[in-house]
């Protein structure tokens, strides 16, 4: 462990760190260099690839290069334990990476960001004690750091349980409470450590009440968040991970760690915003949760629900010029999307123009639709944000609805007592003919009744939606 | 007053490098197209492994005379840290792969 760490840098100069810290840089531009290049779909596959270089560069120089506060290198028995324990992670990782199916994707990135958040906050409490014989500015990094990183790793292991449906939704009230005081105790007790008069030496029972209470908060933080708000906390905790990498960055005094940190935080933090944005919700909303308990019984007046026979949406769907699939959670939990490529390739040789309006929030992670749909083949012109779609609705002829509900509820538009008013929708309701696959008549997350199933236009197709399309599928072909 | 100045004096280049890279991070990924959140954001989780390199120097300078707890807290880093790194990338790659088979 580092001797005496401080942020400053005050070593002198020898050939090996310097060809350690000019690997640093180099791995720091390969961070940046390949996070561009993941934002563009020509370049995104080579950007993870350069990202990749980058880190196994840095993992690398530092194993051969590295020296402790007295100077000594890393010891060849260690690299022997390093090289074993790199192994075994990478192979764990490799195998379930290429062998995990393409729906519990959600899952896996969580799964994976509790990994990461894990390590960070083993590195920040394996770290104090060094620390604490440092400056203040070590302390506070290490505290930070360990916080942090115990939420996330914490908070994510409770959103991959909820994604795999392992833990389900606790939303009481009084949770909100709570979870107010578990942040005022956790910081208070960090604030506590970096400024007690107490020689660090004795802040040992400290430093793990503030690691149990972190851990015990990323899971309250976590508990009472429902399914729809998932893209927010899972872009969040991701966030998270970054700020508790770029902590113990700090620690090392290590450039690429803190860039590569930070980086991660600040866009993990923009695709919050994004997702925030895309429910106008405020992020301090979503953590709270004041979404799904308490709603009022808004819209009396319900109207009668139609239901369509599978013949009929046969006929309407085949003697369409233009259709729009608006995909949402039901589609992942159903698994329709192979099936509803299938449709839609059916449809397009009938000379039916089919296209897929994605709203940024449908399913469990920013992103999520497309995932599916490009594992079905679909080619991702075809999936058309919903900014891009909706002045085109009114000349579709049927937008078909499978698995989605509070994303095409027009109730954000006209209905200012509910929850999701304001919130920008797919406008289902201006297309000619609707059609809604459901399981049932349920409610979606928030909860609401979904007047766009009361719509003149709309017609209802009960059951399993993966069930139903086939069946619709083979009605087509024998029409 | 002078207290918090002499903060900033003190640790100016980490407050440069944090204030950059928070810029650079909202600049990269500023305007991408919603196909590729799930990647970016995967993509992006794998680089936050970088911390990895937190427990290479922690097991590297561990001291191996006898059993501790803290050698086998940080191995258990260095595979946390691996798990995110190779099956961040690993995952990633996998998606895009997806994505590009698509363009033919």
């Amino acid at each position: 462990m580092d001797k005496g760490i401080t942020l400053l840098n005050v070593a002198g100069f020898t050939v090996g760190d310097t060809l350690l810290e000019l690997s640093y840089l180099v791995s720091a531009l390969l961070f940046v260099v390949g996070l561009k290049m993941l934002s563009h779909p020509e370049t995104a596959r080579r950007g993870n690839l350069w990202a990749f270089g980058g880190m196994a560069l840095a993992m690398l120089t530092t194993i051969l290069l590295h020296k402790d506060g007295e100077g000594k290198g890393i010891s060849l028995t260690n690299i022997w334990i390093i090289l074993a324990a790199i192994g075994v992670g990478a192979a764990i990782g490799w195998m379930v990476a290429r062998r995990v199916k393409m729906t519990a994707m959600p899952q896996l990135v969580s799964l994976f960001n509790a990994t990461g958040g894990g390590a960070s906050m083993l590195v920040a409490l394996l770290e104090y004690p060094a620390a604490a014989a440092g400056d203040v500015g070590s302390i506070i990094v290490t505290v930070l750091g360990l916080i942090i990183g115990s939420i996330a790793f914490s908070g994510s292991l409770i959103a991959f349980g909820k994604l795999d449906g392992r833990v389900g939704d606790i939303m009481k009230p009084f949770m909100t409470y709570i979870n107010l005081v578990l942040m005022v105790l956790t910081f208070g007790l960090g604030a506590y450590i970096v400024a007690s008069p107490n020689p660090p030496t004795e802040m040992g029972w400290a430093i793990y009440a503030l690691f149990g209470l972190s851990l015990v908060y990323g899971v309250m933080f976590v508990m009472p968040i429902g399914g729809a708000d998932m893209p927010v906390v899972i872009s969040l905790l991701n966030s998270f991970t970054g700020i508790a990498a770029a902590m113990a960055g700090f620690i090392y005094n290590n450039q690429a760690m803190i860039l590569g940190g930070i980086l991660v935080g600040a866009a993990g933090m923009i695709l919050t915003l994004l997702m925030c944005k895309a429910m106008n919700r405020s992020l301090i909303n979503v953590i709270i949760g004041s979404f799904g308990g308490g709603v009022s019984a808004a819209g009396g007046e319900q109207g009668t629900i139609k239901e369509i026979t599978l013949s009929d949406a046969a006929v309407l769907l085949s003697y369409s010029q233009r259709i729009v699939i608006i995909p949402g959670y039901g589609l992942a939990v159903a698994q329709a999307q192979h099936i509803t490529q299938e449709l839609e390739e059916l449809l397009e040789g009938k000379d039916v123009d089919v296209k897929y309006a994605i709203h940024p929030v449908a399913g469990r992670m920013p992103g999520h639709m497309n995932v599916l749909l490009a594992e079905a083949d679909v080619p991702y012109e075809k999936l058309v944000e919903m900014d891009d779609i909706n002045p085109d609705m009114p000349n579709v002829d049927v937008a078909i609805v499978v698995g989605a509900n509070d994303v095409v509820n027009p109730a954000a538009y006209n209905d200012p007592g509910s929850p999701i008013y304001g919130m920008p929708i797919i406008d289902a309701h201006l297309a000619k003919n609707i059609i809604i696959m459901k399981r049932g008549m349920g409610k979606g997350y928030a909860g609401i009744e979904n007047e766009l199933f009361f719509n003149d236009k709309t017609r209802m197709l009960f059951g399993d939606a993966k069930n139903s399309i086939q069946k619709l599928v083979t009605e087509i072909k024998t029409m | 007053m002078e207290q918090i100045l002499q903060y900033f004096f003190e640790y100016k280049e980490a407050i440069f490098i944090i204030a950059l890279s928070i810029f650079l991070g909202i600049e990269v990924i500023s305007n991408v197209p919603a196909v590729l959140h799930t990647p970016l954001m995967s993509g992006a989780n794998a680089i936050s492994g970088v911390i990895i390199i937190g427990g290479i120097i922690l097991v590297g300078h561990a001291d191996l005379s006898g059993f501790s707890l803290e050698l086998v807290l940080g191995i258990l880093a260095l595979i946390f840290g691996t798990l995110n790194v190779v099956g961040g990338f690993a995952v990633t790659d996998r998606m895009l792969e997806m994505f590009k088979k698509k363009k033919k």
